[in-house]
């Protein structure tokens, strides 16, 4: 299938790719440019993502943590994209994308907060580009459009990103955010993860297009199809839409295409009923841990070492913030309600009252 | 002073809001270059230029999340829904986002969005152009709900609630838009969110209404006058946040009333007013809290308007029923 129209597009049939598996460059001409630190940078993340999702599905289990969506296998995704943004830009993630709120800003122990469902895991600090996750699918496209359109009039070089799953790209707020951003060319990107399903639901029922990233072409906007396995792949993708955005080109729909090694969430779901083994190898064999670990190895800018240093660093990191989550005071109902508006409309404040007899008691 | 219509108004109200605030923007289908379906924001485009007075595609749900957006990034987005009837295109922006919004960040984000919309009946319009749906409204925690009756009041009420840092649903009824002329002050004035308004006094019941069944409710007093009932007439004004001071004070005085509403019978404004006058005024009442409100149909084809709306006589009946109780 092609498409030609005046919007750009990478990687519509194939997607891009940069590293093999094995590590080595297949696609030269679109690596990014990034300074051996900044690589180092990237493998460090995409581990300690690694280590703390495999701790917050065990702190889960164990009642420590409410809410938690897996994460691993998504590390480039996550990981790469927010690598390729300034802290400058906006992001809107869904209930799945904590690890772009914590690389961009976020308190680790504020994620922990929200997961256990406590006010102050919204508490974005002034100076973090973030929204909270976002429950309702694709309700962040909307709003990303809003923020973006806030850039543009104020002459700012800033784009906003959202983040949403395949089965979003069904919503109609999918489309019409994508249509808003095309009609106004705003500085969003919109960052699809295609991990192929929707909790059960796999991506040929969501659609029988073929891939995600033509739905661009109903909204005129540019797009991006790529590896999401292959964090190089993602950075260089998420550059080129954010310099789309900065340089007043418009928006861009990357497709990602990635896999989510765990369940849907930890809320019961059991992905063997509709997923199978020799899928789940299949995938994993595409680990971008693995690939990007081989390619920083024959760099000679990773070793065993460096790697175990950073597990622990993480292991440490989220003990640290579990415990500062564990230390935060318990809501009350008179802290909600002090948060329904700028000034309380009586009704709230007798409801206060009420509530804070019962407090003092 | 001019002699405005509400409509007229209501674009006043904007004008003035657009001119003393770089923040506020203007924006819904049909809002600019064509200056609103009811032309509502006739000239404002012109005014004050295409970034801050704008068209949108044709999308409830888009502009709604738009709007969300551009009120996280300091803007205050003021949203024409071009009939209410299609708020549930947008109700997830409207509902669950910018009301929670300030909630669940915790006061870090806020939502200071006003949803401007007509609605109402008497005007047979096609399906779904007039529809109450304000009790819908209320009982969604995080909005103030506002309906004007008149000129002067309509540009008051939408002054404070394009300042108001929280998000407000202004709902506007149609066949109140050109219906009459009142003396408007030029510039800037506020009328107070969540005060009600006693247009007409009285001692012997009280009628608790809002929106077009002021007019109603002001006619059927006048003719209950004739027969020495001397009605008093609330208007509303907010319907979120109520104005439970004004209302107890009046019942409490008259110890009768009556909810005349133009939405369906059940749930709705009136049921949380008996309610709470139930709970905060018992023994001051002679009789109970009756409501003059349609039955719990779909809003009638147009045809069948006349006789499906509350009219003057509706409410005189209304008012014996507690009377002779």
């Amino acid at each position: 299938m092609t498409v030609s129209l005046a919007a750009e597009h990478i990687g519509q049939n194939e997607p891009l790719q940069i590293l093999a598996l094995d590590g080595t460059v297949v696609n030269p001409e679109m690596m990014p440019k990034l300074s051996d630190d900044e690589l180092k940078e990237v493998m460090r993340r995409m581990v300690f993502t690694r280590v703390w999702d495999q701790r917050a599905i065990s702190l889960q289990r164990q009642g420590r943590l409410g809410f938690v969506a897996p994460v691993s296998g998504q590390e480039a995704t996550m990981v790469g994209s927010e690598f390729a943004l300034s802290k400058e830009d906006f992001i809107l993630p869904s209930y799945r994308d904590l690890p772009q709120m914590v690389w961009h800003g976020l308190p680790m122990y504020q994620a922990f907060l929200w997961s256990r469902g406590h006010i102050e895991g919204g508490r974005i600090p002034e100076n973090v580009n973030v929204l909270m996750p976002q429950i309702i699918i694709a309700a962040q496209c909307t709003q990303a459009t809003g923020v973006a359109m806030g850039y543009k009039l104020r002459g700012e070089k800033r784009v906003a990103i959202n983040y949403f799953g395949d089965g979003a790209t069904s919503q109609g707020d999918f489309y019409e955010a994508m249509n808003y951003a095309g009609v106004y060319n705003l500085p969003v990107i919109f960052f699809n993860q295609n991990n192929g399903y929707a909790i059960s639901l796999p991506f040929a029922k969501q659609t029988k297009s073929e891939n995600i990233a033509v739905k661009s072409v109903a909204a005129g906007i540019s797009s991006a199809r790529v590896d999401g396995m292959d964090v190089l792949a993602v950075i260089k993708a998420t550059q080129v839409a954010r310099e789309r955005g900065i340089e007043g080109k418009g928006a861009t729909l990357i497709e990602a295409l990635t896999y989510r090694y765990g369940p849907h969430s930890m809320s019961g779901d059991d992905p063997t009923r509709y997923r199978t083994g020799e899928e789940q190898t299949e995938w994993e064999q595409r680990d971008p841990l693995i690939r990007f670990r081989k390619f920083m190895e024959a760099k000679g800018l990773w070793n065993e070492q460096e790697e175990e240093k950073v597990i622990e660093e993480a292991k440490e990191h989220v003990a640290e913030h579990i415990k500062k989550a564990d230390e935060t005071a318990k809501m009350k109902v008179t802290d909600l309600i002090d948060v329904m508006f700028d000034t309380l409309p009586p009704y709230l404040e007798e409801q206060k009252a009420e509530y804070l007899a019962k407090e003092s008691k | 002073m001019a002699n405005l219509t509400m409509i007229q108004a209501i674009n006043d109200a904007m004008r003035v809001e657009l001119a003393r605030d770089p923040k506020v923007l203007v924006f819904g289908e049909d809002v600019g270059n064509n200056g609103g379906v009811f032309r509502a924001t006739e000239n404002l485009q012109k005014e004050f230029g295409e970034d801050r007075v704008f068209d949108t595609p044709l999308a409830e749900s888009g502009f709604g999340g738009m709007a969300v957006g551009l009120g996280i990034n300091g803007f205050r987005p003021v949203v024409e829904i071009q009939f209410f009837g299609f708020v549930f295109e947008t109700i997830d922006a409207l509902v669950t986002q910018a009301a929670r919004m300030r909630y669940r960040s915790g006061g870090r984000y806020t939502s200071p969005i006003v949803f401007r919309s007509p609605f109402g009946g008497g005007v047979k319009t096609p399906e779904l152009h007039s529809d109450s749906l304000e009790g819908l409204m209320i009982q969604s925690p995080g909005v103030k709900v506002v309906i004007p009756s008149n000129p002067y009041d309509a540009k008051g009420l939408l002054i404070s609630a394009i300042r108001d840092n929280d998000p407000v649903i202004f709902l506007e009824h149609m066949k109140l838009y050109r219906s009459f002329r009142q003396e408007v002050p030029e510039g800037e004035y506020t009328i107070p969110l969540g005060k009600a308004n006693i247009v007409k006094e009285g001692s012997h019941v009280t009628i608790i209404t809002y929106g077009a069944m002021v007019q109603t409710s002001l006619k059927a007093a006048e003719e209950l006058e004739k027969n020495g009932v001397k009605a008093e007439v609330i208007d509303l004004r907010t319907l979120s946040p109520l104005d439970m001071d004004t209302i107890l004070a009046s019942v409490k005085k008259t110890n009768r009333a009556i909810i005349v509403q133009e939405a369906q019978r059940t749930g709705g404004v009136a049921a949380e007013l008996i309610a709470q006058i139930t709970e905060k005024a018992i023994l001051h009442l002679e009789a109970p809290v009756l409501r003059v409100a349609p039955p719990d149909t779909i809003f009638p084809f147009a045809q069948a308007e006349d006789v499906w709306l509350p009219d003057t006589k509706a409410v005189i009946e209304g008012v014996n029923n507690v009377l002779e109780f």
